[in-house]
């Protein structure tokens, strides 16, 4: 019996570490794993909260526990009558008071924070010839993709976010259409995309994505915009400043040094898909469809699915069956399979890396 | 109307509920209209938990999922738990301040025919394939996208049930100031009564944003209105406020009733008085009036800007006092009681650390800077569950036990009853513990599905199956009600032995005029107080037996809540059918010369004559 119960222990245990090991979820999109100060600041947030509510809870299931146990009625007789107590003024107090103490502990910094997360009064600062001293994103929502224009830099790029490492990015977020929110898990809490106004808030971020699984963060939308809603993901790429400035430079000589993978792809993508989809990096936001012109950098096709060239025709033919609402035509039929694969092999190879 | 037991055919029958302005009687209906739906908007959820079990799962497409969380939120919300907890107060709260009816019977059938009907107009949505999708929030931006009548039938059916609900909210209030007993004075109200009260109270003052949102809404989509078109000068932020302005107290419109419903459980089965009676009905108003000053904390990250963040961050967290009072007063008068754990008890016993963990999230989602991390994710999903099936969903199921045999005179059966806790406990835990897991690892609320590799899938399964292991236990409820109405046991006044309130020295279910005299309440606890003092039926009479004025019943709630029904669907089609307009105006026509009929008729009621009082009371065996 005893052995029984030991081994019982060993095993509750093992499952309770185990649980704790997995329970960090993954690196590029957990929020218990933050890769910057803003998603550290309210990770630590979550610990102190957890913490003095952990607390509350292991107090009141104790003292439920004990009463439960004590004053069965099995215990006390069928026909016992307990004294009827109307209350006590002095324990009421107590647990008036520690609560209000506990609660005065974490209203602090939680307003501390709410102060330093929503500084943004940096965002316009410009040294002395005139140039911003901070990285300002312009984000756009749109059903369902993701515009990023760098307005300083004069360049602009769709559902896969640069950014600089260990600097304050600060982003300018709206909707075109209907309301979305704008949210990198493992980086910081979201900033919803109203329709009618702008809002601010920055981020830091201090990984780089080389060394995750795919390379890159993982971003969400996280308010309900619609059927596509769940697939309107996007993905965050960051990398040393150094870097980041030979990327601009490219992105911003991406007109001229086109890679040309498959010229006849090319033709047609300037007769079928240039109205909508521009392939140069050098540009503001407004676009009706996503910028290409890192195409070929990316990790995903419509920001989901699979990064090869079979997905990318299956998703040209097929965008509403994949992505149900969102503005792209269906070009199944529109285009042979010869001027489809020689289009995704065009797009395949548009690079600026 | 006679007393004596009658055989009476079908539509005799059925005429009588049709037109009845009994409470026992409205009661009964709203439990089993809002039971109706209850289940409906459970196996919604069953299939939303079936589409998330896998990932990339196709077992129901992007729309039809949006359908579904849509009218699952808006059928638990509106046409579930309100109304099921609105047939507890119907069919006990007069009771327990000594009353014969509530204030305005014909206002108590009103308020149901406009629920039923407002919830039959949504749920027809599913029949024209166009149903609400816009989350039953419907933010503004997308529910002025959304396509097809769905949203509209979202804003009319709303619409005519909020108004019931209002009728309802106010009647109660009518009823506790006016009609107590004599003796029962405020602070000897039953925490039933009183978390009544301050719900009903709550509801006056919440539901008119909701309607006047709903119009908006309705206005914007249906007759060219821009109130929310930002284009025209209009603004989406507006409907966010509104909506929460009504949608958290809405919240604890829910929750007080069910903290009624749990201090009386508690008191039964410690036998024992409540601990800290008064600090009970302080935290109850506190809750109350707290619960409209913090609707901003739906919205922290809108972009309302640090200051307004900071403030809606404290004043949320200030209502974890007054809740603490409570469960700390609950685990008092426990202690030194003698507990016997029946079904509703083991349902109290759920209820404390479910609620507590429900409770202690939502002060962690108060701390606005973290909930930047934890909005609209499943953090959000598995806290609102912990509270409103924690906290709601537990109380509407301990009280369907504790009350079945004071509405329907016989006793469901206590074997299947923990069968059905267990099952139901359990799975609600395993469904949504893990949630707040999934919150963490970035899962947003509201996806149709979700890619592999994200390290959700796991969890994901644990969740659905638990969803199941729930279903299993409302499976068993339901055939625990057949099988015992069936039966049909008859039980005495007081079945589970310790009632300590006036609804408990009454018959079961009581006749109805309730009392045979209105009773003379000496303290708290009344009945309890009676018997101590060797006083077996626990009743005290305030006056002699003589002649009842009764209400006498009406077909016109019915035709006036249908009528608006029949608006609803000539608003909605007025510019695309020609019969739409025509329809609109007849169905308002209809019941404003219902509303006239009520006005021109001169109803007085009818009286019930002192000798057939005492007819039934031998009858009765002298008994209450």
């Amino acid at each position: 019996m005893m052995k029984g119960l030991k081994k019982w222990r060993l095993f509750s245990l093992l499952a309770v570490l185990t649980v704790f090991l997995a329970g960090c979820g993954q690196e590029e999109l957990s929020t218990l794993l933050p890769a910057g100060q803003v998603g550290r600041d309210q990770f630590n947030l979550l610990l102190l909260s957890s913490g003095i509510m952990l607390l509350v809870i292991i107090v009141v299931v104790a003292i439920f526990l004990v009463a439960l146990v004590r004053f069965r009625r099995s215990k006390l007789g069928e026909d016992h009558i307990p004294e009827q107590v109307e209350g006590s003024h002095k324990l009421e107090l107590v647990w008036t008071i520690i609560p209000i103490l506990l609660i005065l502990l974490l209203a602090v910094p939680t307003v501390y924070y709410t102060y330093k997360l929503g500084d943004v009064s940096a965002m316009g600062a410009v040294d002395e010839d005139g140039n911003a001293e901070n990285l300002v994103v312009d984000v756009t929502a749109k059903l369902y993709w993701w515009e990023f224009e760098y307005p300083d830099l004069g360049i602009v790029t769709a559902q896969e976010l640069v950014v600089p490492m260990d600097e304050k990015v600060y982003f300018n977020l709206i909707a075109a259409d209907v309301k979305h929110s704008f949210w990198i898990p493992a980086v910081g809490g979201k900033l919803d995309t109203n329709v009618e106004n702008v809002n601010k808030f920055y981020l830091v971020f201090e990984k780089d994505s080389k060394d995750l699984k795919d390379g890159v963060f993982y971003g969400k939308c996280a308010e309900l915009c619609g059927p596509s809603h769940a697939l309107m993901d996007f993905k965050v790429k960051t990398m040393p400043r150094a870097e980041f400035d030979r990327w601009v430079t490219a992105m911003q000589a991406s007109a001229d040094n086109q890679v040309v993978a498959n010229p006849e792809g090319q033709a047609l993508f300037q007769q079928s898909c240039i109205g909508c989809h521009a392939v140069s990096g050098v540009g503001e936001s407004g676009a009706q469809g996503p910028n290409l012109a890192t195409f070929g950098d990316r990790n995903r096709v419509a920001g989901f699915m699979d990064h090869t060239k079979e997905d990318l025709i299956e998703w040209i033919k097929y965008p509403q069956e994949y992505k149900p609402g969102n503005k792209m035509p269906d070009f199944d039929g529109k285009l042979s399979d010869k001027e489809l694969d020689a289009i995704a092999e065009y797009l395949m190879g548009l690079s600026v890396e | 109307m006679s007393s004596v037991a009658q055989k009476k055919g079908f539509g005799a029958t059925l005429w009588d509920w049709l037109t009845t302005v009994d409470h026992k009687k409205i009661g009964i209906l709203y439990f089993l209209g809002g039971g109706f739906f209850f289940v409906l908007g459970g196996i919604e959820a069953m299939l939303i938990r079936w589409q998330l079990h896998i990932p990339n799962n196709d077992f129901v497409s992007a729309g039809l999922f949006n359908d579904l969380i849509t009218m699952h939120g808006t059928t638990m919300i509106f046409l579930a738990a309100m109304p099921i907890l609105f047939g507890f107060m119907n069919a006990i709260m007069p009771l327990q301040i000594g009353a014969r009816d509530v204030a305005f019977p014909f206002i108590n059938s009103l308020g149901f025919w406009m629920f039923f009907f407002g919830g039959l107009f949504l749920n027809i949505s599913w029949l024209f394939g166009e149903v609400p999708d816009a989350g039953w929030t419907s933010y503004a931006s997308l529910s002025l996208a959304s396509e097809g009548h769905g949203v509209d039938f979202y804003a009319i059916g709303l619409q005519i049930a909020g108004g019931g609900t209002l009728m309802a909210g106010i009647n109660f209030l009518v009823t506790i100031i006016n009609m107590r007993a004599p003796g029962m004075t405020y602070m000897r109200m039953p925490l039933f009564t009183w978390t009544t009260f301050v719900a009903s109270a709550m509801i006056l003052f919440a539901f008119p944003p909701l309607t006047v949102g709903l119009f908006f809404l309705t206005f914007d989509r249906m007759f060219g209105g821009n109130f929310f078109n930002h284009e025209m000068g209009g603004n989406t932020i507006i409907w966010e406020h509104i909506f929460w302005i009504f949608g958290h107290p809405e919240v604890y419109i829910l929750i007080l009733p069910a903290f009624g419903i749990f201090s009386e459980i508690f008191s039964i089965f410690s036998r024992k008085r409540l601990f800290g009676y008064p600090s009970m009905v302080f935290a109850t108003v506190l809750i109350g009036f707290l619960g409209f000053m913090v609707w901003a904390h739906h919205m922290f990250t809108v972009g309302l800007g640090p200051t307004a963040n900071a403030i809606f961050a404290v004043a949320t967290m200030a209502i974890a006092v007054p809740t603490g009072v409570k469960i700390f007063n609950w685990l008092l008068t426990m202690w030194g009681g003698s507990i016997v754990v029946t079904t509703p008890m083991l349902y109290a016993l759920g209820f404390i650390p479910s609620f507590v963990m429900g409770g202690v999230t939502g002060i962690m989602q108060g701390a606005a800077p973290l909930d930047y991390q934890l909005h609209d994710t499943y953090f959000i999903v598995a806290h609102f569950h912990y509270v409103i099936v924690g906290g709601v969903v537990l109380a509407i199921l301990a009280a369907t036990h504790l009350y079945w045999p004071k509405m329907f005179g016989t006793m469901l059966n206590e074997t299947l009853g923990k069968v059905t806790f267990w099952f139901f406990f359990i799975g609600f835990h395993m469904t949504f513990l893990i949630q707040h897991w999934l919150g963490f690892w970035g899962m947003p609320r509201r996806v149709w599905t979700y890619m592999d590799g994200q390290g959700w899938n796991l969890a994901n399964l644990i969740s659905t199956v638990g969803a199941f292991l729930m279903a299993i236990g409302v499976i068993v409820l339901v055939y625990n009600a057949i099988v015992t109405s069936i039966k049909n046991v008859k039980v005495a006044n007081d079945p589970w032995g310790d009632g300590r309130t006036l609804e408990w020295a009454i018959e079961s279910p009581p006749i109805y005029y309730n009392f045979s005299a209105t009773p003379l309440v000496r303290g708290l606890d009344s009945v309890w107080i009676e018997k101590m003092e060797g006083n077996e039926s626990g009743l005290t009479p305030a006056e002699p037996i003589k002649d009842i004025h009764m209400p006498n019943g009406s077909i016109i709630p019915l035709l006036m809540s249908f009528g608006l029904f029949i608006a609803g669907f000539g608003a909605m089609f007025r510019t695309e059918e020609s019969w739409g307009l025509p329809l609109l105006i007849f169905g308002l026509l209809w019941t404003f010369v219902s509303m006239a009929a009520r006005s021109l008729q001169d109803d007085t009621g009818y009286y019930i004559k002192k000798e057939e009082i005492l007819r039934d009371l031998k009858r009765k065996g002298g008994q209450n």
